[in-house]
C-alpha cells in the first residue's frame, strides 16, 4: 500500500460531517497556519514541488508567489471545481465524501496568499455535491473557522459555493473568472494573467480542488516530506480516476512514479483487463491528450519502463508520448473503436467550444463533421489528409487551450491508428453493417487494409 | 521603445500594440483584422487573421515566443522582433484563418450588399484556397428582426463581435449579444427585443461582412454604382460628418466616413444617417478618395476634367484633309492624260 494523502480519512465513517472529521484531527492544518507567516506557507508550498492537478502541471507555489500582493487590491482564491471532461470525475469523490478536506485547503491556502473572499466554482451538473460542500460550508461558520476574526487570529474569510451553468470551458481558468463575474463564459486573452488582473480585475489565484486539498497535510507535516513522495519534479500523491476496459475502474490515489504496468496489473489498483481481452489503447490523462497505442504504454520510446510521472507520460512528445493531463485514465480493449471514439470526442469539444475565436469555432464543428462521415461509412480517402491538416490549423491558434484539446486526440488517433481509419473508408459496408455495440476486433479485419496496400 | 516589424524598426511608445506599431509603419506589413477595432475598446484576439511570429521576445528576454501570437493584443515590448510577411508561419495560420471563416459563411458575394467593402472578401482574395475542402452542409440560421433599421443575416456572420462592443461603448444600453455556444453561437436580441438606440446604426458600419446592413439602402445599388462624397451638417446628437453615397442626385445611404483599414473616423446618429436623404440636408465638401485600386473606385472619376479639350469637327477636318492628300494626290499630275 502506498502513502495515501488525500484519501488518508476517506473511509472513516462520517467523515463528512464535521464532528467526525474534526475528531480525526481536521482543521489542525488552520489551528497551525493561523500562527504561521503567509509567506512561510508560500515557501512551504514551494518545497513540497506540489504541482498544479488541474490538467497543466504548473507548480502551485510558484503560481501563488506571482500574486500581486503590492497593489494593495483585495486578493481572491478561486478552487476550480468545474470539473468535466470525459474520463476526469476524481475531484468529485474528493468534494462528495471528504469535503471538509476541501474546506481546510481553501482556509489555509487564502491564509497564505491573504484573500478575504474565496470562491469554489463547482460544475452544474454536481448538484448534490453543491449540496454536500453548501452544508459543509455552514458547519464550518458554525465551528468558527469562517466569516469574521477566525479563531481570534484577526483574519476574516468569507467562503462562497458558486455552481456553474454546465459549460466545460468555465473549466479553463480566465472563462471561470468571467462566470464567476456573472458573464458569458468566454476565456480572456492572457496576458494579463489572473494573479495580476483576475476576478473583479484583482489578483486572484485559481486552483483544481485537488491541489488546495493537498495543502492541509503539506502544512501540517512539511514541504520537504511532502517532496519525498513521488520521483523527480513529480512529488507527492496524485488521484488517478480509471475507466474503460479493466476489472476495477474506480477512483485511486497512488504515489507517483509507480509503473503504467503495475497501475494497470495490480490487484491494489485497476487489476488487469477485463475477461483478459488484449489491450489496445490508453489514455492517461483525460479526453483532451493523446491516446497511446498499445506498443508505447507500457514502454516509452527509449525502452525504459513507463513511469507514472508528468515526465515519464509525456516523453518524447506526442509522437512517442502522451500527457499526464487531469489524471483521467481511459483503458481501451481490442473491440474499441478508435474512429467512434475520436468522433465521440470531437462531438463532445464541438458541442463545448465557446465560439469566441474563429479555428475552434469552425475547426472543431469540421473535424466532427469529417469523422462522422468516416464512421458511418461515407468517407473518402483524402478526408483523412483533410481531417490530419484542420487538426493542425486549429492546434495553437487558438485563445485558449481548448483547441489544443480538441486538435490533439484526433491528431494522436490518426497517427497510431490511421490503419482503422482507412479501413473505415475502403469497406463502408462492413461498417454499415457493424452492431454499434459489439465491435470486431480490428486484428481480425487488418489483412484487408494490407492487402490493399500491396 | 524600438520594435521590428519585417526588418523595419520603428519607435513606439510604451502601451502600443503591435497591430498598431505596423499601421504606424503602414504598407503591406500591416497584418489583416477582421476583429480588431481600433475605435472601440477591448476588441480584438478573437478572428485570429491577425496572428503574428514574433521572433524575438525582447531586449530582457530575447527567447522567441513559442506560439503564434495576435498582434492585436500582443503589447509591444523594447527590442522585439515581429514577421508578419517574412514569416511563413504566420503565413500559414492566415490561410487556416480564412478558410475556417469561409466554411460557414456563404459565398453569396453577388446579392450580398456588403460586396465591395466587405473584409472579409478581401482577406480570402489576398489569402484564401481557389477551392473549398468543406464538403458538408453550412449552418444555417433562422431569419430574425431586430428592429427598422437594420437588418440581421446571421448567416453571414463571422462572429467578430465589433457589433456587441459597440452596443456597449457607444449605445449605452445593450440588448443584443452572442447568444450559445461554438459554431451555433449567433447574434440576437435577448428576448426578440428591438435595437432602437440612437446610435445603433453604426453597428452597421462596424460590421466587417454583410452580416448587418443598412434597411434603407439594401437592394437599392451596388456600392460601385454610387458617387461618395464627404458632407457634414449641424447635428445636435454627434459629429455630423458623414459620406453621402450619390446615385445622380439622389442620396442613397449615409454612412460614417471610413479610414484606410475601414473603420469609422467618428460615429454618427441614426437620425444622420437614417433620416437625411435629401441633398438639401447636407453641405457637400466634395469627392470622397478611395484608394486606387478598390473596388469602389471603378465606377468613380474624380479627377478634374476641364484641362481635356475635344475639338472634334476641326480633328475631323484635319484628317480628311489628310486622307484627301493620300488618295487625291492633288499634287501629283495625272501622267496618263499629259502623255496622251
Amino acid at each position: 500500500m502506498g502513502q495515501k494523502i488525500l484519501f488518508e480519512k476517506i473511509h472513516i465513517p462520517g467523515i463528512k460531517n464535521y464532528d467526525v472529521y474534526r475528531e480525526n484531527g481536521g482543521y489542525a492544518s488552520v489551528e497551525k497556519a493561523l500562527k504561521m507567516n503567509p509567506d512561510d506557507i508560500t515557501e512551504e508550498v514551494k518545497t513540497s514541488g506540489l504541482r498544479g492537478r488541474g490538467g497543466a502541471g504548473f507548480p502551485v507555489g510558484l503560481k501563488w508567489s506571482f500574486i500581486d500582493k503590492k497593489s494593495g487590491n483585495p486578493r481572491h482564491l478561486v478552487c476550480n471545481a468545474d470539473e468535466s471532461e470525459p474520463g476526469t470525475f476524481k475531484d468529485r469523490y474528493l468534494m462528495e465524501y471528504i469535503p471538509h478536506l476541501l474546506i481546510e485547503g481553501m482556509i489555509t491556502s487564502s491564509f497564505a496568499l491573504g484573500a478575504n473572499l474565496s470562491y469554489i466554482y463547482i460544475r452544474g451538473e454536481y448538484m448534490w455535491v453543491f449540496k454536500t460542500l453548501e452544508r459543509a460550508i455552514k458547519e464550518a461558520y458554525a465551528a468558527g473557522w469562517l466569516g469574521k476574526n477566525i479563531k481570534g487570529s484577526g483574519y476574516d474569510l468569507d467562503l462562497h459555493v458558486h455552481c456553474g451553468g454546465g459549460a466545460y470551458i468555465c473549466g479553463e481558468e480566465t472563462a471561470l473568472i468571467e462566470s464567476l463575474e456573472g458573464k458569458r463564459g468566454n476565456p480572456r486573452i492572457k496576458p494579463p494573467f489572473p494573479a495580476v488582473k483576475g476576478l473583479w480585475q484583482n489578483p486572484t489565484v485559481v486552483n483544481n480542488v485537488e491541489s488546495i486539498a493537498s495543502v492541509p497535510w503539506i502544512l501540517l507535516n512539511s514541504g520537504a516530506d511532502y517532496a519525498k513522495i513521488g520521483l523527480g519534479r513529480s512529488t507527492g500523491t496524485k488521484l488517478f480516476s480509471v475507466s474503460g476496459h479493466v476489472k476495477k475502474p474506480g477512483v485511486y490515489e497512488i504515489e507517483m512514479g509507480i509503473t503504467v504496468d503495475e497501475f494497470m496489473n495490480s490487484d491494489e489498483y485497476c487489476g488487469g483487463m477485463i475477461d483478459d481481452r488484449p489491450l489496445k489503447g490508453l489514455i492517461p490523462g483525460g479526453s483532451s491528450v493523446p491516446i497511446l497505442p498499445q506498443h508505447l504504454i507500457f514502454k516509452t520510446a527509449n525502452g525504459e519502463d513507463r513511469l507514472m510521472t508528468y515526465e515519464s507520460l509525456a516523453d518524447g512528445g506526442f509522437a512517442t508520448g502522451s500527457s499526464l493531463g487531469s489524471g483521467g485514465f481511459i483503458v481501451y480493449n481490442d473491440t474499441a473503436c478508435i474512429v467512434r471514439n475520436t468522433w465521440n470526442f470531437s462531438r463532445f469539444y464541438h458541442h463545448e467550444s465557446c465560439g469566441q475565436c474563429s479555428p475552434c469555432r469552425e475547426g472543431t464543428g469540421w473535424m466532427e463533421k469529417i469523422l462522422w462521415r468516416i464512421e458511418n461509412g461515407h468517407g473518402t480517402e483524402e478526408d483523412i489528409d483533410v481531417l490530419w491538416s484542420v487538426q493542425a490549423k486549429i492546434e495553437g491558434n487558438t485563445i485558449c487551450p481548448l483547441g489544443d484539446a480538441a486538435a490533439w486526440p484526433v491528431a494522436a488517433a490518426i497517427r497510431h491508428f490511421r490503419d482503422e481509419f482507412e479501413y473505415h473508408i475502403r469497406f463502408p459496408e462492413k461498417i454499415k453493417n457493424r452492431d454499434h455495440f459489439v465491435n470486431e476486433p480490428f486484428e481480425k479485419v487488418k489483412h484487408l487494409v494490407a492487402k490493399q496496400t500491396l | 521603445m524600438k520594435v521590428t516589424i519585417d526588418g523595419i524598426e520603428i519607435e513606439v511608445e510604451p502601451g502600443t500594440t503591435v497591430l498598431q506599431a505596423a499601421r504606424m509603419i503602414g504598407g503591406d506589413v500591416v497584418p489583416p483584422a477582421m476583429c480588431y477595432y481600433s475605435k472601440l475598446k477591448d476588441t480584438g484576439g478573437n478572428c485570429r487573421a491577425c496572428l503574428v511570429e514574433v521572433s524575438k521576445g525582447s531586449e530582457a528576454d530575447p527567447r522567441p515566443m513559442p506560439k503564434m501570437m495576435p498582434s492585436c493584443k500582443t503589447g509591444v515590448m523594447d527590442g522585439m522582433e515581429v514577421k508578419v510577411k517574412t514569416s511563413d508561419r504566420a503565413l500559414d495560420a492566415r490561410k487556416a484563418v480564412t478558410e475556417f471563416l469561409l466554411i460557414n459563411h456563404p459565398l453569396d458575394c453577388p446579392v450580398c450588399d456588403q460586396a465591395g467593402e466587405c473584409d472579409l472578401q478581401n482577406l480570402s482574395f489576398k489569402h484564401g484556397l481557389e477551392k473549398t475542402r468543406f464538403k458538408e452542409e453550412k449552418r444555417t440560421f433562422e431569419p430574425e428582426n431586430i428592429g427598422d433599421n437594420i437588418q440581421l443575416h446571421m448567416n453571414r456572420c463571422i462572429l467578430c463581435y465589433r457589433c456587441v462592443h459597440t452596443a456597449e461603448q457607444i449605445c449605452g444600453s445593450r440588448n443584443h449579444g452572442v447568444l450559445n455556444r461554438g459554431d451555433h453561437a449567433q447574434i440576437s436580441t435577448y428576448v426578440s427585443a428591438a435595437i432602437d438606440h440612437e446610435m445603433s446604426g453604426n453597428m452597421i458600419d462596424v460590421c466587417p461582412v454583410g452580416a448587418l446592413t443598412d434597411k434603407t439602402f439594401r437592394f437599392k445599388s451596388r456600392v460601385w454604382f454610387n458617387k461618395p462624397y464627404n458632407a457634414h451638417r449641424n447635428c445636435d446628437k454627434c459629429c455630423g460628418k458623414t459620406t453621402v453615397w450619390m446615385f445622380g442626385n439622389e442620396i442613397q445611404r449615409v454612412t460614417a466616413r471610413k479610414d484606410e483599414y475601414h473603420e469609422v473616423e467618428d460615429f454618427i446618429c441614426n437620425e444622420c444617417r437614417f433620416d437625411h436623404k435629401d441633398v438639401n440636408d447636407w453641405v457637400i465638401e466634395g469627392p470622397r478618395k478611395f484608394e486606387k485600386f478598390s473596388v469602389i473606385n471603378q465606377n468613380n472619376y474624380t479627377r478634374k476634367m476641364e484641362n481635356v479639350k475635344i475639338d472634334t469637327e476641326k480633328q475631323i477636318l484635319e484628317g480628311r484633309d489628310q486622307d484627301r492628300k493620300k488618295i487625291s494626290m492633288k499634287e501629283v499630275p495625272y501622267k496618263n492624260t499629259e502623255n496622251s
